[in-house]
């Protein structure tokens, strides 16, 4: 194995583009090298990107935020800002293993180790994050539902590395939450995971929402029709029970040690309801 | 022997070595360097007895790799004494029998070292919650967690 540490984006990507045999990019290695001592991968090549010029920062920005793909989880609940314009997704970020993963791990591996039950990502998609991506042809901005295709797959093509998260200036009277259910207080990986993101109106009604669920798909799913079912309500006890049904009608789960198909889907619902109503508490007190 | 040849400074001491592209940070303390404070337990992230310190942030020793080590400053379980002396979070172990095996306990005393710096003042859930990525299979935590409140109070200057 080699490991190569650049000091420029297009040194990284031209390092993981021509490499014959398998590259990876690591920015805190704490999926990466789990996975390379379990014996699940062999790589030839590992690209340390944690050198490269500015990936290691959160940057405001007049459109909102910037997060780096080498800034580690804990750096972002220490972002005082972010943390006030984007509370569920610091906290799902924040629920990522114990203080000692939290200095190493990013949301961008997060994402890319594409768990399905991976924390931080129910909560960028409800946020509804982009991803910019850089690779040997250039930078494209996409949706952040749209990298992880399936367990441990992305739709990253050769050579390509997240380079940084994005996420919106929030408008006013907006909120968000992410939950997840494990069986431990801590240290756990979610048996289910929901994250909610809404903005209201002045009126207090909820004027448009994202609702995602972690852990019971091989994706992370976005539920457009559990967002309709509170669109334009106040949150009353009708709007939630059409968003937990539009939930576990969702669901797509496995059955594992960790949890029943049953379970899951009406944990789904369940945390999906206690989100919106910390995202909905959130949004009014703004 | 060739390898990948990186300075750093541990314990305030510049350290020169070569490792291979695979090695964790782990196998450099301890193989290389002979630091064998921190421990392998799991070796995946999971008991935090390799926990140490690097640019001020708390890692498990074993998920970062020795070539990463460029340039930084990491502290171990060996630096934690002043010489003779013991930190008070080490005095406050041995009095309180916080350990009994004793593998987890340089992990656990750079988690609480890094927690009392970051939080002087922390209650017993935030010491619980702050050190959940350590874990003991001998004590039951309860005296760790009463050693962790008791060197606070002590370093406070209560």
């Amino acid at each position: 194995m080699l490991y190569a540490r650049p000091g420029t984006l297009e040194e990284a990507v031209r390092l993981l583009a021509d490499t014959r045999g398998s590259a990876f990019a690591m920015a805190g290695g704490s999926d990466l090298l789990v996975r390379m001592k379990g014996g699940n991968v062999e790589p030839d090549l590992v690209v340390d990107i944690k050198a490269i010029a500015g990936l290691g920062e959160i940057k405001q920005t007049g459109d909102g935020f910037l997060i780096g793909a080498a800034v580690p989880c804990v750096a972002m609940g220490e972002a005082a800002a972010l943390k006030t314009a984007w509370p569920g997704v610091v906290e799902a970020a924040s629920l990522i293993g114990s203080r000692q993963i939290q200095g190493r791990c990013t949301i961008a591996g997060n994402l890319c180790n594409a768990s399905p039950a991976a924390d931080s990502v129910p909560a960028l998609v409800a946020a509804a994050a982009k991803v910019v991506v850089a690779g040997p042809k250039g930078r494209r901005t996409i949706a952040v539902e749209d990298v992880p295709v399936g367990p441990g797959k992305t739709s990253l093509a050769r050579g390509e590395i997240v380079e940084a998260i994005l996420l919106d200036k929030r408008p006013q009277r907006s909120g968000d939450a992410y939950l997840r259910f494990i069986p431990r207080s801590e240290m756990d990986i979610a048996v289910v995971g929901a994250g909610v993101s809404l903005t209201l109106d002045a009126n207090g009604r909820i004027e448009s929402a994202r609702v995602a669920l972690g852990a019971v798909a091989p994706t992370v799913l976005l539920v457009t029709e559990a967002a309709k079912a509170i669109v334009g309500t106040k949150l009353d006890a009708a709007a939630l029970e059409a968003l937990a049904g539009a939930c576990s009608a969702a669901c797509r789960p496995i059955d594992d040690k960790r949890g029943t198909v049953e379970f899951r889907k009406q944990v789904a619902g369940v945390l999906a309801k206690r989100a919106a109503g910390i995202a909905y508490e959130r949004a009014g007190a703004k | 022997m060739s390898g990948i040849a990186v300075s750093t400074t541990i314990n305030g001491d510049a350290v020169e070595f070569l490792c291979q592209a695979e090695e964790t940070l782990l196998d450099v303390l301890r193989d290389r360097l002979g630091l064998t404070g921190a421990k392998e337990g799991c070796g995946t992230g999971d008991c935090g007895a390799c926990s140490v310190i690097v640019d001020g942030r708390l890692v498990c020793a074993c998920l970062v790799l020795g070539a990463e080590a460029e340039g930084s400053s990491i502290e171990t379980i060996e630096g934690m004494a002043d010489g003779d002396k013991l930190h008070p979070l080490q005095e406050k172990f041995l009095e309180h029998a916080a350990l009994q095996c004793g593998v987890c306990t340089p992990g656990f005393l750079m988690a609480a070292k890094d927690l009392l710096t970051r939080n002087p003042d922390p209650t017993e859930e935030e010491i619980r919650f702050g050190l959940a990525g350590n874990l003991c299979r001998c004590t039951g935590y309860d005296k760790i967690v009463r050693a962790v409140q008791d060197a606070a109070r002590v370093m406070k200057g209560a």
